[in-house]
């Protein structure tokens, strides 16, 4: 028996992503990250900002989410996001931008205590990444 | 009769406004096809939105407790509609239709005596309701700027929406949007989307027990606004498919009438040509007989 599971990533515009050899998935959930492997039990749960780690046959990918549902049923891992990027393919200009935009948002006076949390998450997530 | 100078000025006014509609017509049908594409491609996400949506609610034990956009505000009074339209004429009756299928739901609102508000998105809808529903229009949304249907569009229209929802400004909203069948056939649609309608057909997927993190209702808390935007950004990219298809058999028809038209034209101007020529002859052969 093999460990792999299906998993698809869908953004409001396309189909983003659609894997079938994949061997662990971790995703940032709300409540903390969260690794799931084969046979996992079903699960809704949805995503900070953070990072997704992919490890698959084919190797390992990261992508940089900002919010997203994800749904696991049946080995298949549904991730929704509305927006998402490839760390691979990310740019130096495009992340500086991301990161002075969080950091704003974070640094407003009127944010309520959820949002400031997830504009912080943003910005730490960026930061590591940069 | 015209004279020949005239109808020839006629003929080419026609054919260059021929030329015109041919090129829109293209442009219209590269334009459809992405548009197409792009709704495909969108279908995915607001299926399986709809369906974690679905599967959540079903768990959800206490309908008291429901969150307000799922189980709705209590009251039937406010209706709020909103008329997605497009930002550009010239596509035969995509944007009368769904105007008529707004009007008809605002006139049975009317019977029923409910209290009416109305957002347009897109300027067209908008030239066309202010006439007659001027005073019940509270915002118009247009994005001439943006080139094509984009989710961040469809996410401010939401935001709009849910912030009037809090504030307790209406019970229910309808969206009208035009559903893209074919290029001839677009349906008008009106769709409630809060309260959510979740009486869609029971699927027997209760086996199914998931486990939230964190609980139900958080979670739903938080997808409902989200699918709020996702059912907008459907009914926007539908809308562009049915506009670039609309358009498309609009300009269709225009070429063929012109062409209609030249045929008509040239016709009358050979035989205007012909009768100068033997009043001409006539005149020649009359002169010489004089002689």
């Amino acid at each position: 028996m093999s460990d792999e599971f299906k998993i698809e990533i869908v953004n409001p515009e396309k189909s983003f992503l659609s894997k079938e050899d994949v061997n662990e998935v971790v995703v940032p959930a709300f409540e903390g990250e969260m690794g799931i492997l084969k046979d996992h039990i079903s699960i809704i749960s949805f995503l900070k900002p953070g990072i997704i780690t992919i490890q698959a046959k084919s190797g390992e990918e990261k992508y940089y989410v900002e919010d997203g549902i994800i749904e696991f049923k049946n080995n298949t891992l549904s991730i929704l996001t509305s927006y998402i990027l490839n760390l691979k393919d990310i740019e130096k200009n495009k992340l500086l931008e991301l990161l002075k935009n969080a950091e704003e948002e974070s640094n407003k006076p009127e944010i309520s205590d959820q949002l400031k949390y997830l504009a912080d998450q943003k910005v730490e997530t960026l930061k590591s990444i940069n | 009769m015209a004279s020949l100078d005239d109808l020839k000025k006629r003929i080419t006014s026609v054919k260059s406004t021929q030329k015109i509609t041919k090129a829109m017509k293209m442009v219209a049908a590269a334009k459809l096809k992405r548009a197409q594409d792009s709704a495909e491609k969108g279908r995915p996400y607001s299926e399986k939105m709809n369906n974690i949506i679905l599967n959540l609610s079903s768990g959800i034990s206490d309908k008291e407790t429901a969150p307000k956009l799922l189980s709705g505000s209590g009251k039937e009074q406010v209706y709020l509609c909103v008329v997605l339209t497009s930002d550009r004429g010239l596509c035969g009756g995509f944007n009368a239709n769904i105007i008529k299928k707004a009007k008809s739901f605002f006139g049975k609102l009317n019977k029923e005596g409910k209290e009416l508000k109305i957002i347009t998105v897109g300027s067209k809808g908008n030239d066309q309701l202010k006439r007659v529903y001027g005073n019940k229009i509270i915002e118009n949304i247009s994005f001439k700027n943006s080139k094509n249907a984009n989710y961040f569009d469809a996410e401010k229209v939401g935001k709009i929406i849910i912030e009037k929802f809090q504030k307790e400004e209406f019970d229910i909203c309808t969206i009208f949007y035009n559903q893209f069948k074919n290029v001839i056939t677009q349906i008008p649609q009106a769709q409630q989307i809060i309260p959510l309608n979740t009486k869609s057909d029971d699927q027997n997927n209760s086996e199914d027990n998931y486990e939230f993190e964190p609980d139900e209702d958080e979670i739903l808390s938080n997808l409902l606004p989200k699918n709020i935007s996702t059912q907008i950004f459907k009914a926007m990219l539908e809308n562009s498919a049915s506009e670039q298809g609309a358009r498309m058999s609009a300009m269709d028809n225009a070429t063929r009438n012109a062409g209609e038209m030249v045929d008509k034209l040239t016709i009358e101007y050979n035989r205007s040509r012909q009768a100068a020529i033997t009043k001409e002859l006539i005149e020649i052969i009359s002169g010489a007989e004089s002689l």
